[in-house]
């Protein structure tokens, strides 16, 4: 394992994609950057900028609208970088798979390194769903 | 002689020991940050896996961007701050000084956030320009009160040397032993603050609304240089308040303990500022330091020709 890698591990900045979710996986996901469950223990940090981001936190079903700023923003992050998909939705498209605006799950479009189902998932699933995409490093 | 100097900005005072106490002193931020938040915060080693991992990743160059300034700028602000490390830690390790260091450092100190400036207007971003625009305001607005505080100092001590106002300090007390002395240190705090670019003055940065403002385009080595360079520079600036208000640093015996507390007490100062405000608009930033904080200072100023 190079030292770069090494070093990933210990400090992935995460940055925050909302691509037509109905909002409830975004608040779970700030949950999890609470002070109580205090992920910056691992160095993990919300960035704001795509340029700084070491892992995506996709919540959503893809849109027709979204679509091509989904790819732009994955073109936008420097590599490497880890996509995680939050939420029943961005999975597979959920509760929203009938609609007539949604084109598909997340992973139709940019590869995916982990998927966290729920409706909403848990911060503790959130946070084990991080930990199980920087133990594949 | 000229191999000796740079050893002094390559490792000793200059570049390598300011990078690793800088990082040090940012992980002191978060450590504090995080116990003001009643939570344990990252470990000792997480700025360095930071920088270590920056170095690591891709560097993106916007299309619509300076190629040239846009990677520079960040070099030359690391080297500018750099420098300034260099200069006040030889005036208090082994008195190498000259006449008017103070001015120097005073003015390369406002090189990194020049080369922020104009590093961020070159990326060609939006977003950067208008962060850019209001580290410039910024830079106006902190700059005078910075300039008379520090005035405060040189005229106690007769002289513009850093050597001649440790010396002053050593023979007849330190700054902050007079009124004049606290009002000027009171002002430099709140002008250091705005020089990091913390809260209340992260006004250039802005993560809620410029989402990153002047480094916002800025990804892999660049970032981790810029990083870098906060990092000195919060090493830098308490460092420089020590040497004109609090009697310099000394490695000599039982003297470095007492060097590094009254250096992270100032740090901790400074973070706890950062941690009960929240940010104020630029036009109040500037309100505030060409209002009151100039009128201590100049009360300072006063009170330190008439002999307080």
């Amino acid at each position: 394992m190079s030292l770069a890698l090494k070093a990933l591990k210990k400090s992935p900045w995460v940055f925050h994609v909302n691509t037509g979710a109905c909002n409830n996986c975004d608040i779970e996901i700030l949950d999890a950057l609470t002070p109580r469950f205090d992920v910056e223990r691992f160095g993990i940090v919300l960035v704001g900028s795509i340029r700084h981001a070491d892992v995506l936190l996709i919540s959503g079903p893809v849109t027709r609208n979204v679509l091509p700023r989904l790819k732009r923003l994955y073109e936008q992050a420097p590599k490497p970088v880890k996509v995680i998909v939050i939420g029943a939705c961005g999975c597979n498209c959920g509760i929203f798979r009938d609609g007539y605006n949604i084109i598909g799950p997340v992973d139709k479009y940019i590869p995916v390194d982990a998927y966290v189902p729920g409706c909403p998932p848990k911060p503790e699933t959130i946070i084990a769903g991080v930990v199980k995409v920087l133990n594949t490093l | 002689m000229d191999l000796k100097y740079l050893f002094f900005y390559l490792i000793f005072p200059g570049f390598l020991f300011t990078g690793v106490v800088g990082l040090l002193t940012t992980w002191v931020d978060r450590k504090v940050t995080a116990r003001v938040h009643w939570r344990v915060g990252p470990p000792w080693y997480q700025p360095f896996a930071d920088t270590m991992k920056l170095l690591g990743k891709e560097v993106i160059v916007p299309a619509g961007s300076k190629k040239t300034g846009f990677l520079l700028m960040p070099v030359i602000g690391l080297a500018a701050a750099t420098l300034a490390s260099t200069i006040i830690w030889l005036a208090n390790l082994f008195s190498v000084s000259f006449v008017g260091d103070s001015i120097v450092v005073l003015y390369i100190m406002t090189i990194p956030a020049i080369a922020m400036i104009l590093g961020a207007s070159a990326s060609g971003n939006p977003l950067a320009v208008l962060g850019a625009s209001r580290e410039m305001k910024l830079l106006f607005a902190y700059e005078l009160p910075l300039v008379i505080s520090m005035l405060t100092t040189v005229y106690k001590a007769g002289s513009f040397s850093f050597e001649r106002i440790l010396a002053e300090q050593a023979s007849s007390g330190i700054m902050l032993g007079s009124a004049s002395g606290i009002i000027a240190f009171i002002v430099m705090i709140m002008c250091v603050q705005a020089k990091l670019t913390f809260i209340p003055f992260d006004i250039p940065e802005a993560e809620t609304e410029l989402a990153g403002g002047t480094h916002i385009e800025y990804s892999g080595a660049p970032l981790a240089v810029i990083k870098l360079n906060t990092a000195i520079m919060f090493f830098v600036l308490p460092v420089f308040m020590i040497t004109l208000f609090w009697g310099g640093v000394s490695f000599a015996g039982w003297s470095i303990l007492t060097s590094i507390l009254k250096y992270v007490a100032i740090v901790v100062i400074i973070v706890l500022i950062k941690n009960t405000n929240p940010r104020v608009r630029i036009d109040q930033a500037l309100r505030f330091f060409w209002g009151p904080m100039l009128v201590l200072s100049v009360v300072a100023l006063v009170l330190a020709v008439l002999g307080y």
